[in-house]
């Protein structure tokens, strides 16, 4: 092809990709090292509220931001705080003295390393749970009857459809209080149940829920890939007396590996940003990830402030850590794709 | 989040709605001009906007959501909405950011029906017009208490002690609900508790203030309150103790006064006519109920003509008349003329007119930080994790960042 050819196809996406990706990047990224305050002033002020009966008034210092008085606008400053906004999110003192001391609930007391640690973990427990339980529907409804196939594969995807803040919602309201799934537990194991009150159990939830919602894309993928495995090779393994599992483990799996790298890649991305459960599940004492932390950040307070530059910071946090995730699986991808090329 | 707007409006199942549909028939004036609205979405809201579609070309926006919008909505020039519905919670952003205009020209051009009560002050400035008040009060079980021969608790040491003999009785799930899911309203509990006590949140310097006596106090308080309550707590948002209270399954809760409707709400209640309510208790002998007053209210906006100004609050006046409380009687503690208090707003009304009364939400930029810093770092204790002088220095390190990047702390 050639290069203008390349350009004129490529051109709008790329373009798009800049105005879409990379220049909210580079502003967070400024903003992450700055920080714009309101200028404020001290005033005693008068207010007069309304009770049932009458007026309550009082008399107060309050500090209110100043009003330019040509422009009607707040006005503010921006200060340039060098590494300020993450050492707020990070808290490398106290972080260090916990880890110094082996003081891990002190740790876990710093919302940042509380976030990273369930957002590690659930990553880190999702990815081989969604790879295998893909596998496996693939490989049962491959092996189903051809009449049936149709019928399982459309039951097998509804999880995935279902809007992810909707489906974590209904799991919370399922077990909820005396949700019904609580009370058949209640009912079965004779005790009383409370799913929300510690955290293990809300952990488990969220886990066996996100492997709920994203085994059917995995499955579908991998579905596609077994189409495409060599008979012959099989058939051959078969002559050679490979059983089931040898078959599996040494023609199938090596066969689908690109397509478990491209799973991992994407499931890498997508769970480090776990975000829904926190939400539907109302977990924030208990349990917190890292992008709830920048929403939180984000957020405007009654009296309208926002963090943004601790949002910032920890938005680019998640991203480095993303980043670092996965990077051994594009080491990988690279080898392959310059292995392949001669 | 969701959860947090939700409790600040004291919002009410919007199930009620349609039944005050009708209520608007007529309006004293043709509106010419268009008008627009940003309030919440609860229950009295509906009553107001309707009685003022009434008059034409009006068109309100009720969104939980409006204290996100609101204040870029009003910062526009000129302004996206003329009108707005706010809270003792939320004027701050646009009082600090001077986008919501004085009224007092206006009142008195039309504000004949307007009580002196009614009138939101600030440096003698009327910067809005409450038209309802809410709080948190006393919601029992009349029936209970009766069987058990139990006082009406007016402290909460009482509360505590008719919550051990509702335990014993059995006769509940849980004697006590809260309001206390992590976040907004866990730091409303503890607002409520702490002012009962008679804290203050904030030094004049700015500096923070909870980690004190009134503080240890009342999470000491909270925390034996929790063990009479469903293990769940902090996922327990208003409307969930609202639904503890209709299926019968607690038998007291400091609840929101606008809550109170529901539980007479055949369609879904299975208390009707059992639910009574009082004061909210007191934290300490001789002080004020531990609670806080909110009311709600129409500002109208900075950023737009004149006449534009004129117009729109003359038709806020059609919303908040005698003949929308006619239309909607049950539907808030009105402030408006013509309000008749029924059982259930006694006791809001007596937590209002308590003597000493309980102080009203302070709306400033600091409480706002205080709020969610409180939010976030208390369920930690009462999940166990910290200890209470741990969790109130917690709050009062997160303040004081939140504080220092907001430019209120050096």
């Amino acid at each position: 092809m050639k290069f203008k050819t390349f350009i004129w196809f490529v051109g709008p996406s790329l373009f798009l990709m800049l105005l879409f990706i990379a220049a909210p990047l580079v502003s967070v990224f400024l903003d992450s090292f700055r920080i714009t305050q309101p200028v404020v002033q001290t005033v005693e002020t008068e207010t007069c509220s309304a009770g049932f009966l009458q007026q309550t008034c009082t008399t107060t210092i309050n500090t209110v931001p100043v009003i330019d008085e040509e422009t009607g606008r707040v006005v503010t400053t921006t200060e340039w705080v060098g590494w300020l906004s993450y050492e707020r999110v990070l808290e490398p003192r106290r972080a260090w003295d916990a880890i110094r001391s082996f003081d891990y609930n002190g740790l876990m007391q710093i919302d940042f390393w509380a976030a990273l640690r369930f957002t590690v973990m659930f990553t880190l427990v999702t990815l081989p749970l969604v790879i295998g339980v893909g596998l496996a529907i693939a490989l049962a409804v491959n092996n189903a009857a051809k009449s049936l196939r149709g019928p399982i594969i459309f039951v097998s995807l509804l999880p995935f459809i279902i809007t992810p803040v909707i489906g974590s919602l209904s799991i919370y309201w399922l077990f909820v209080g005396d949700g019904i799934l609580t009370r058949g537990l209640e009912a079965w194991l004779d005790r009383d149940i409370a799913m929300f009150a510690q955290a293990w159990t809300i952990e488990l939830l969220m886990l066996f829920y996100r492997v709920w919602h994203v085994a059917p894309f995995a499955f579908v993928i991998f579905y596609a890939g077994l189409q495409t495995v060599n008979q012959d090779t099989l058939e051959s393994a078969i002559i050679d007396g490979a059983s089931r599992w040898d078959r599996l483990r040494y023609v199938i799996i090596p066969h689908l590996m690109p397509l478990i790298v491209f799973i991992a890649l994407i499931h890498l991305m997508d769970s480090y940003r776990v975000f829904d459960e926190i939400v539907g599940f109302r977990a924030q004492a208990y349990v917190i990830s890292l992008q709830w932390l920048t929403f939180d950040f984000l957020a405007a307070d009654d009296a309208g402030n926002r963090a943004f530059s601790r949002a910032s910071a920890s938005a680019m946090l998640t991203m480095i850590g993303i980043v670092i995730l996965l990077i051994p699986l594009l080491r990988r991808t690279w080898r392959d794709h310059k292995g392949g090329s001669h | 989040m969701f959860v947090k707007r939700l409790a600040l409006a004291g919002a009410v199942s919007l199930a009620a709605t349609t039944a005050y549909a009708d209520g608007h028939a007529t309006c004293s004036f043709e509106n010419e001009t268009e008008v627009t609205m940003l309030s919440a979405a609860f229950e009295a809201w509906v009553a107001v906007t309707d009685a003022m579609v009434a008059c034409g070309n009006f068109e309100p926006e009720l969104d939980q959501e409006f204290r996100t919008k609101q204040p870029e909505g009003f910062a526009a020039n000129p302004s996206l909405y003329q009108l707005g519905g706010v809270s003792n919670g939320t004027i701050t952003p646009l009082l600090n950011a001077g986008t919501i205009r004085p009224l007092d020209d206006l009142i008195e051009a039309y504000g004949e029906n307007l009580t002196p009560n009614q009138l939101i002050q600030i440096d003698g400035q009327t910067m809005a017009v409450a038209m309802m008040v809410n709080t948190q009060h006393m919601m029992y079980r009349s029936d209970i208490f009766a069987d058990l021969g139990l006082e009406v608790p007016t402290a909460w040491e009482d509360v505590l002690a008719a919550a051990a003999a509702i335990q014993e009785a059995g006769v509940v799930d849980y004697p006590l609900g809260a309001t206390m899911a992590s976040g907004w309203n866990l730091a409303q509990d503890f607002n409520n508790m702490f002012v009962g006590f008679g804290g203050t949140f904030v030094n004049d310097d700015n500096t923070p203030n909870v980690n004190s006596e009134a503080g240890l106090a009342a999470l000491d308080m909270m925390m034996r309150m929790t063990e009479y309550m469903d293990p769940e707590f902090l996922v327990s948002d208003s409307t969930y103790v609202q639904q503890q209270f209709q299926q019968g399954r607690i038998a007291m809760a400091n609840l929101w006064a606008s809550r109170a409707a529901a539980m007479n709400n055949a369609e879904e209640s299975q208390v009707v006519g059992l639910i009574a309510t009082s004061a909210a208790p007191l934290a300490m002998e001789g002080g004020a109920p531990a609670t806080t007053l909110w009311w709600d209210g129409i500002v109208v906006a900075a950023n737009i003509s004149d006449a534009e100004a004129e117009n729109a609050f003359r038709l806020a006046m059609e919303g908040i008349n005698p003949a929308t409380v006619e239309a909607a009687p049950d539907a808030a503690i009105w402030l408006i003329p013509g309000y008749e208090p029924n059982d259930m707003s006694a006791g809001a009304i007596a937590t209002a007119t308590a003597d000493p009364a309980p102080p009203s939400y302070p709306s400033t930029t600091q409480m706002g930080l205080m709020h969610t810093a409180l939010g976030n770092e208390l369920a930690a204790f009462f999940t166990g994790d910290v200890s209470a002088e741990e969790a109130l220095a917690a709050v009062e390190a997160s303040y004081t960042v939140a504080a220092q990047e907001a430019g209120l702390l050096e």
